[in-house]
């Protein structure tokens, strides 16, 4: 695969330029991650109106994301809103800055190390609490 | 080089009858895009990072938050951006993935129900918002 991205991004001339590149992956990554995040949010509007139905009902729902196995895949989430923001900012510099598409594969990059670090400290404050209470403290 | 190309369009195309809504949906996603990075970012930190995450969430969260227009502002404006963001992403990859044009038609209906159901209901809960709802 990755052999394919470099014969076709520096040749050109034969084949896409584009496809196998890094920047295709990038571009399933957010589809798939926008699609995950819209059914989130369907699910989470109607949650949400639980408010409307009455507090106990709303707060028996609400203790179901804290539950180790729902707090595990609110980082998912997070990791999730977290890749497809720093790519859509990427995806909108490829467009309106000049030397935007020039730079897409090191953005990527620039991305993908930004969400590490934000993902460690952020997986920490998300599952302390989770962690500590599974296996005592 | 004497590569021959396929003509892209039509020379017979009517072409005053297209549209611009493609170009409109486009640039929605970019200006609605860059808002939604502050709102949906800032709500994950509140809600799932800061000061006890998730774990602090409860029906007395919910009324304090709300008790300020801001948060109201701020989630109303979340709600509708990021229905329409998401529902446009979903319609081009429906009209990208959909082989039959009854297929891609039912698929469209569904998020569009969807996507109405959702404003609706999450604009009516914001708006008639009640603190003091009978507690059972």
């Amino acid at each position: 695969m990755s052999d394919t991205a470099i014969t076709t991004g520096k040749t050109g001339a034969r084949g896409t330029l584009y496809r196998g590149d890094p920047g295709m992956w990038s571009w399933v990554a957010h589809r798939i991650t926008g699609v995950a995040t819209f059914f989130f949010l369907f699910a989470h509007v109607l949650d949400t109106a639980l408010v409307r139905v009455s507090p106990s009902a709303y707060d028996e729902i609400i203790e179901t994301y804290k539950t180790p196995l729902v707090n595990l895949l609110e980082v998912g989430l997070v990791g999730a809103v977290l890749y497809h923001a720093l790519n859509g900012i990427r995806v909108m510099l490829v467009d309106f800055w000049e030397k935007g598409a020039r730079y897409q594969r090191p953005m990527l990059w620039a991305i993908l190390g930004v969400w590490v670090l934000v993902m460690i400290p952020g997986t920490y404050f998300m599952m302390q609490r989770t962690v500590t209470e599974m296996f005592g403290g | 080089m004497t590569m021959a190309l396929d003509k892209p369009r039509s020379p017979r195309r009517p072409a005053a009858r297209r549209s611009n809504f493609e170009l409109a949906s486009w640039l929605f996603m970019r200006i609605s895009g860059i808002a939604l990075v502050v709102l949906v970012l800032g709500h994950l930190f509140i809600m799932n990072i800061l000061d006890g995450g998730v774990h602090r969430i409860n029906f007395a969260f919910v009324a304090g938050r709300w008790a300020d227009p801001f948060w109201q502002v701020w989630d109303l404006a979340m709600l509708w951006l990021a229905q329409i963001h998401g529902g446009n992403g979903l319609r081009t990859i429906i009209n990208d993935y959909a082989r039959k044009d009854s297929t891609r038609f039912w698929l469209k209906m569904m998020l569009y129900v969807s996507m109405v159901l959702i404003l609706l209901l999450g604009t009516y809960v914001i708006f008639t918002f009640d603190p003091n709802i009978s507690a059972d």
